[in-house]
């Protein structure tokens, strides 16, 4: 086993370990916000975590770029949902507030 | 062993996340599933090494699709019309019959087929030459069986038309009805200004690869038809009036350069015969027409039926 074969193994491992984790957070958690919360761990570090761990294993460098740019947009539109979703479930005693925030 | 699990296991899940579609008590939920299983079925057609149809699935299958079914689930919230069950339990049980008929059919037909036969694959690749393509799926797409793919995209454009029908007479010519509800400088105004730079150059991309590698125009049109909604969504782009002289030019760009070739072809001797020295260019002029004519079509089918005449923001 190279030292390659090593840090895909410790990256997709660490990756895995935040998607259960998010997973068990988006199963558990007793409301919308805090399973987002939950969710975009998975989304954002897992996804990551995989990707690195896979770009070291591809043959080409563009490929490795191709799988860091997957995980980029990935994140780019897990961070703009959640953020959606977060506005739409809030409260109604919040919503004055939600009128000002996130500008 | 493990490409063997992993096939079993993803069977198992598309056939669950299927059921739970179709018997969900909740409209949206189903609905979900629905999208779910699209991506599913991707993954799987990805394992059997149809990218083609893998892309085309998870595009329009998938994506396009679950858009539509999600616009029509706000539509039906909005009109506040009771979400009840349809049709006795007799006509029920009978659709339920009739579709695991045709499933069992189906699963019959594959199963009886035998896995060594080679099918029409050596044909394909015995003409693929001759064909100006190098990816066999455009080549019988665009080339061996052009007639399918021409009807296909005519069947879009009647599907629009059938959506623009149900508009009310005073509407007509109007707006199309896409709701906006992005706040300016919020998160959505800057993912719809952020995201169709990148997504405009995968979109062109599919397209151009599709004559070497898996993509084409259904696959870069659903592209570029997501691009365009997420603008609109985004309030960057407004939908435009279905009057629009440059819109309908654009509606039938596709069908009507894929049909002026086949004529052309016709008049050399055989209707839709691609001569082989220019094959490979009439193909990609097809397939830029075809992908506009796909993009705007499939933008307007999710905008659908013109309702309003006044720009957005005013009072209708």
């Amino acid at each position: 086993m190279s030292v390659l074969d090593l840090i895909t193994i410790l990256f997709t491992g660490a990756g895995t370990v935040f998607f259960i984790a998010g997973t068990a957070g988006l199963l558990r958690f007793p409301d919308t916000h805090s399973r987002l919360h939950a969710l975009t761990k998975a989304d954002h570090l897992g996804l990551g975590l995989i990707a690195v761990g896979l770009a070291v294993q591809v043959a080409s460098p563009l490929l490795a770029l191709k799988l860091l740019l997957v995980w980029g947009l990935a994140v780019l539109a897990a961070a703009t949902t959640s953020q959606l979703i977060a506005r739409v479930a809030l409260p109604p005693h919040l919503e004055r507030q939600k009128e000002n925030a996130g500008q | 062993m493990m490409p063997l699990a992993f096939d079993l296991f993803l069977c198992g899940l598309v056939l669950a996340v299927a059921v739970a579609a179709v018997s969900g008590r909740e409209l949206f939920g189903s609905i979900v599933f629905f999208i779910v299983y699209g991506l599913l079925m991707a993954l799987a057609w990805v394992r059997l090494e149809a990218v083609d149809v893998a892309l085309t699935e998870a595009a329009i299958g998938a994506g396009l699709t679950g858009l539509l079914l999600v616009g029509a689930s706000a539509r039906l919230r909005r009109l506040q019309a009771p979400e009840e069950e349809t049709g006795s339990r007799k006509a029920r049980a009978a659709t339920a019959i009739a579709c695991l008929s045709i499933a069992g059919l189906i699963g019959a037909a594959v199963l009886l087929l035998d896995p060594r036969a080679p099918g029409l694959a050596p044909m394909v690749d015995c003409s693929l030459a001759e064909s100006g393509v190098g990816n066999p799926v455009t080549a019988v797409l665009l080339n061996f069986r052009a007639y399918d793919t021409l009807l296909e995209s005519t069947v879009l454009l009647v599907a629009l038309l059938g959506v623009w029908s149900l508009s009310d007479e005073r509407s007509w010519g109007g707006h199309g009805g896409l709701r906006q509800y992005a706040r300016p400088g919020g998160v959505l105004a800057t993912f719809g200004r952020t995201l169709p730079a990148i997504g405009l150059i995968i979109g062109v991309y599919l397209v151009w690869a599709g004559s070497k590698q898996p993509g084409g125009a259904f696959q870069g049109g659903t592209v570029l038809a997501a691009v365009w909604l997420l603008m609109a969504v985004a309030g960057v782009a407004d939908a435009p009036r279905v009057s629009n002289r440059l819109l309908r030019l654009g509606l039938v760009a596709g069908p009507a350069l894929f049909l002026a070739i086949g004529m052309a072809g016709a008049m050399a001797g055989d209707f839709l015969r691609l001569p082989p020295e220019h094959a490979g260019n009439l193909i990609l002029l097809i397939e830029a027409g075809l992908t506009v004519s796909v993009a705007v079509t499939l933008a307007l089918l999710v905008v659908g039926p013109p309702q309003r005449d006044l720009p957005h923001g005013e009072p209708s």
